[in-house]
């Protein structure tokens, strides 16, 4: 880093700082005037849409539409309040499916990446490579088509997954083919798991598609982490007495600490806004019961084509975001601390 | 373990130690077999979609499966002709979806990486006035999530219209491939200035301050030394573009309506969508495996690269 005072002492450089400047900004001006057209100036027509009632009719016109009134603040109040004219959409239950959607995923592939990586380093373990070649290949699909496959799996009739519980149902001598409505059933199995929100059959079939998606990529985070552990750690630990149990809770789960959090919190963002997954998965159904932030935004300027809501909700999903970001950049920095220590 | 210190997690992952360490206790005969039946459950769980729509694939069968196959039975390859011959019921062709496809996700990619990195060079290099403020400045958009634009930018192409004399509309810039390219770079842009000034940051400075002490300009040093040292790293960035891009589909889902302009994407979701109901599985899952394609071969062909360069600058995607 010091280095960086270098040019100045260099004896043929007659050009001072303020050349060097000037050169820097003549750098930076492709990105910015591409960026002052097609993201900046976005960003702030997206702010002044959202104080105004823009519809589908104001499309020809658009800001110049004689009948294009400034609303204020309403936008923003009919979203907080359940005010749009949407059916089933309020604010506050997406909100908080979305966040226990994120949450409950990091939960779910954060330990069952941890204990698989811990099951493929198993010493003298059988057939170690193919296992391991096997188990990556969920990385190197791409989302989009996973979601799509595992719909085709969830359906109703000639779904892989029904057609699977009706082979492990007729084991046990039962002749029905179990037709359970995975995409379509509104009612939570489980009512009381997250209160005032809704849990659909919907959201676990969301769960199971993520999770096969969601671990190999923690295996190959914790499997990194797991081969910087000083083998004599365990050793000393077995001298002492240590059964495998205790040495896994308070050898390998500590060490593995500073690598699992910055994956959790990637994980976390990742499935928060998993646009696509969801949208080709459930489309945010039954009843917008399984909708996220971004599905919603979608759906707002996609089929509704409430534009002026539509902004204003993207105003409110950037916030979210923002607050998101910083509580996620302060856990980081929290355990990076940890770390040193 | 000193061969096993790759930076990369995935080659680890592969050739993790995979015999002959010190120290703990050996397995016994038991405790082997149990791990190996927990070892085949979970690679039962991973090839159960994967073999699941290969099987299908592969079937001749158009109508859909009565009862669960997970091993091909044969290997028909009529699916993958029919798909390749008559993608969906709109008159478009597979070259055209592929080409669609293509022209977005290296269109976006190339003019993405082309105008982001002299900014990079000039944000890891040089100290200027504002600096601080002009890197928030690119930071920001990366909070928002993809979806997050599509309003503005759907509301401002679509005012972009070309008329011929006698009014019709010829052009409109949101209708078209090109209008979803500049909305997908908006995106695409902040990302791969911020990716890549990661990776200059990690390049010795030495090389350059020879080269000026040589008398060498700053341009000179850029196009002659920095360009060459990057030139990884841009491939990098550039395939982890393309890899998104391939993908997309919000933006293009929301933008074109004529079936010509259709990328793969879209085309596969509506062999999965409410329009769904008659398309045969197989041509389905062959239309899947071949969407995937490209991008797991880029992913197996550079993993090593493609985990460093998302370490080294990734916020999103």
């Amino acid at each position: 880093m010091a280095q960086l005072t270098l040019p100045a002492k260099t004896p043929k450089k007659t050009r001072g700082k303020a050349d060097q400047a000037n050169l820097a900004y003549v750098y930076l001006i492709p990105a910015f005037a591409v960026m002052a057209v097609i993201t900046f100036y976005p960003l702030i027509y997206q702010i002044i849409v959202s104080f105004t009632n823009f519809e589908t009719k104001h499309l020809l016109k658009g800001l110049t539409s004689p009948d294009l009134q400034f609303i204020g603040l309403k936008n923003y109040i009919d979203i907080l309040t359940g005010g749009l004219p949407v059916q089933n959409f309020e604010f506050f239950r997406v909100l908080a499916f979305n966040l226990w959607w994120a949450v409950t995923n990091v939960l779910v592939h954060v330990p069952a990446g941890v204990l698989i990586a811990v099951l493929l380093n198993t010493q003298d373990l059988w057939f170690k490579r193919i296992y391991r070649a096997i188990y990556i290949l969920p990385v190197i699909v791409p989302p989009l088509v996973v979601a799509t496959v595992w719909r085709n799996i969830f359906d109703e009739q000639y779904g892989a997954m029904n057609q699977f519980l009706t082979s492990v149902t007729a084991l046990f001598g039962a002749v029905d083919p179990v037709r359970i409505r995975w995409l379509a059933e509104y009612n939570p199995p489980i009512p009381f798991l997250l209160p005032g929100v809704p849990l659909p059959l919907a959201y676990y079939a969301m769960m199971i598609a993520n999770f096969w998606l969601g671990w190999p990529f923690m295996t190959v985070v914790a499997t990194g982490a797991l081969q910087s552990i000083p083998k004599d750690l365990y050793e000393a630990a077995a001298i002492d007495g240590a059964t495998g149990p205790q040495q896994f809770w308070n050898i390998t789960v500590p060490m593995l600490r500073p690598a699992m959090v910055p994956a959790a919190i990637y994980g976390f963002t990742l499935s928060f806004n998993l646009f696509s997954f969801v949208y080709f998965l459930t489309g945010g159904g039954p009843a917008r019961s399984t909708e996220i932030l971004v599905t919603f935004a979608y759906d707002l300027v996609r089929n509704l084509r409430l534009f002026g809501a539509a902004a204003a909700f993207a105003v409110i999903v950037f916030f979210v975001a923002i607050v998101i970001f910083l509580i996620t950049n302060r856990l980081t920095r929290a355990t990076e601390s940890y770390s040193e220590a | 373990m000193s061969a096993t210190t790759s930076s990369n997690p995935l080659t680890r992952l592969l050739n993790a130690n995979t015999s002959s360490e010190k120290g703990g206790r050996r397995l016994t005969l038991g405790r082997q077999l149990i791990l190996q039946v927990l070892c085949l459950i979970i690679a039962a769980e991973v090839l159960f979609p994967i073999m699941y729509i290969v099987t299908l694939a592969f079937s001749s069968q158009t109508s859909r499966p009565s009862s669960l196959q997970l091993i091909p039975t044969e290997l028909s390859l009529v699916a993958f002709q029919q798909v390749l011959d008559r993608p969906t019921a709109n008159p478009v062709s597979f070259l055209e979806l592929l080409r669609n496809s293509f022209f977005l996700s290296f269109g976006v990619g190339f003019a993405a990486l082309l105008v982001a990195v002299t900014a990079a060079y000039a944000f890891s290099r040089f100290k200027f006035k504002g600096r601080a403020f002009l890197m928030v400045l690119v930071f920001v958009p990366l909070l928002m999530p993809a979806v997050g634009l599509s309003t503005p930018l759907y509301l401002l192409m679509n005012s972009i219209r070309l008329f011929d004399e006698t009014g019709k509309l010829i052009f409109n810039l949101r209708d078209s491939l090109l209008g979803v390219g500049i909305a997908i770079t908006a995106g695409a842009l902040p990302f791969a200035v911020w990716n890549l000034k990661g990776y200059l940051d990690t390049i010795p400075k030495e090389l350059e301050e020879a080269a000026m002490i040589d008398g060498a300009s700053f341009n000179q040093v850029f196009v002659r030394i920095v360009l060459p040292l990057a030139a990884p790293q841009l491939a990098v960035t550039f395939f982890l573009g393309f890899m998104g891009h391939w993908q997309e589909f919000a933006l293009s889902w929301l933008f074109l309506t004529k079936p010509e302009d259709y990328t793969l994407s879209m085309t596969l979701y509506n062999m999965t969508g409410q329009y769904a109901q008659n398309i045969p599985w197989n041509r389905f899952s062959a239309m899947a495996i071949i969407v995937a394609l490209p991008v797991s071969i880029i992913y197996l062909a550079l993993q090593k690269q493609i985990v460093g360069g998302l370490t080294a600058g990734g916020v999103k995607e």
